[in-house]
């Protein structure tokens, strides 16, 4: 499989301690890269800013049944978090089985393979 | 230009060990066309739905090798592509290029081959339906994705799991009267409940089926039908396709399906009716809290109201609403590929008044398809004669 070098630079600025998201100077909409075009105003005004380390958990799923990659560590839960700015990701749960939602998470990333990345979410607490 | 559907046909669905893409496809193409009363030199146009055959096979270029088993080589052939909405794609392009003036025979279907894979090679196919690297690389499944919507939901509008497990029961005892229905056992609340968990909230029983199946329609003008004194009395009226953003996450709504809603308004408004003027409906019950989602957008149910169709009856089949005759995804099955137009071969014959499951006088007919989560969703109507 081909290593999207966006999703690299991305992975990275979380390893960092310096993840981005990005947001229209024109509408404010907030987005993740790679973007080129806003997706709610369609100006090509979007900006990279600094984004906040942890985030609340709007949705999550314990999973049972994977895809080959992952097939070996079920069951493992998935969580969709919410970060101040905005913008949300998905991520693998660390550190906990289950997480409540609202539940403050602190976003990471592992390496898996040269340059393949998984996005975490660690409880705070 | 009027549309009209001369024949449909479906192959049975479920597991087809000594088929392939090529054979399957040609059963259900040749019935279609016999059912039309036309052969297969008189194709113009075929657009084929497949999605995972690149994997599952190693065949691209589908469009070419169906037209060419099926002998007909004198057609454009084309293969669609928009994930599970890949032959309600093709059933849209068929009739716009009917629409346009453009031909006046368009086959159109679509044919998937997914038992011979194994099942983690199957889901590791359909997530290419889902964003790559924001959704897959962070372990994220099919089931999962439809897992994060439906915890969304529940706990937006309180709904429970047996609220949801009451569309997998509706869905099952709808298949068992389809004679092409791939799973042909009822199943009750507490039996969703106790099938293993898959991704929670969903158990296997909330899950559609792994299936190889073939769908095809014949689509032609309405002077074409006339010329050739065909029999046709349900039309092609209108159809929407939309798009969303490809990733669950982008979505401020987690328990909303923009693109099936967008659709929605353009087929309406196309059709020139509303969702109260539908009688009958086939839609994307991948999972059972997606025939939730759908029903609200396709504008039957209010927002958080979705789960009174199956627990009060109200998308039965002689509710206010038939929603799945045919036992839906969940029981009739899923070759991604064909669903689209396997929906509308179930329409199509309830408003002829010829389905297993026959609800009462229909004269509007309605299909939704979603790709992925919902970054794509097409809604296709038909209508019967008076």
């Amino acid at each position: 499989m081909i290593v999207q070098p966006w999703f690299v630079d991305f992975a990275e600025g979380i390893a960092d301690g310096e993840p981005v998201y990005l947001a229209c100077e024109d509408c404010d909409q907030v987005a993740l890269p790679p973007r080129a075009v806003c997706p709610e105003c369609g100006t090509r005004t979007l900006e990279e800013r600094p984004l906040s380390e942890t985030a609340t958990v709007t949705s999550s799923t314990r999973i049972f049944s994977s895809i080959p990659a992952f097939a070996d560590e079920t069951p493992y839960t998935v969580v969709i978090a919410t970060f101040d700015e905005g913008v949300r990701l998905t991520g693998q749960l660390r550190d906990a089985d289950e997480v409540e939602l609202g539940e403050t998470v602190a976003v990471g990333v592992e390496q898996r393979g040269d340059d393949e990345w998984l996005v975490t979410f660690s409880p705070t607490d | 230009m009027t549309v009209q559907i001369a024949g449909v046909a479906s192959t049975p669905f479920g597991e087809h060990p000594d088929s392939s893409t090529r054979e399957l496809f040609t059963d259900a193409a040749l019935e279609a066309l016999e059912d039309a009363s036309l052969s297969v030199h008189d194709v113009e146009e075929l657009y084929a739905g497949n999605f995972i055959g690149d994997v599952t096979d190693d065949q691209g270029h589908v469009g070419a090798m169906l037209a060419d088993y099926l002998g007909a080589r004198q057609a454009a052939s084309m293969r669609t592509e928009s994930a599970c909405a890949s032959a309600s794609s093709a059933a849209r392009s068929g009739a716009q290029a009917i629409g346009a003036g453009d031909a006046d025979v368009a086959l159109v279907g679509g044919v998937e081959m997914m038992s011979a894979s194994g099942i983690e090679e199957v889901t590791d196919a359909l997530a290419n339906a889902a964003d790559n690297e924001y959704e897959n690389e962070a372990g994220l499944t099919f089931p999962g994705i439809y897992a994060l919507m439906a915890q969304a939901y529940v706990n937006e509008f309180d709904a429970t799991q047996e609220e949801l497990a009451a569309v997998a029961v509706k869905n099952y005892e709808n298949g068992v009267s389809n004679p092409i229905s791939q799973r042909q056992e009822e199943t009750d609340v507490e039996s969703v409940l106790d099938s293993p968990p898959v991704a929670t909230p969903l158990n296997l029983q909330d899950c559609c089926p792994i299936t190889d199946g073939a769908s095809a329609a014949v689509l032609v003008s309405e002077s074409y039908a006339e010329e050739r004194g065909l029999e046709t009395t349900v039309s092609f009226v209108g159809s929407g396709q939309a798009s969303d953003s490809l990733a669950l996450q982008d979505r401020p709504d987690l328990a909303r399906t923009r693109a099936a809603e967008r659709a929605a308004e353009d087929a309406y408004e196309r059709a020139g009716i509303g969702p109260d003027d539908v009688d009958v409906v086939e839609l994307h019950d991948c999972f059972t809290i997606a025939e939730i989602l759908a029903i609200e957008a396709l504008g039957f149910f209010e927002r958080g109201q979705g789960t009174r169709g199956a627990v009060e009856g109200e998308t039965a089949v002689d509710g206010r609403i038939p929603v799945n005759t045919s036992g839906g995804l969940l029981a009739k099955g899923h070759p991604v590929g064909a669903t689209g137009v396997a929906q509308i071969v179930e329409i199509t014959k309830q408003l002829e008044g010829r389905h297993p499951n026959q609800v009462e006088d229909p004269t509007v007919g309605l299909t939704h398809t979603v790709g992925g989560s919902g970054a794509s969703c097409v809604v296709n109507v038909l209508r019967g004669g008076e």
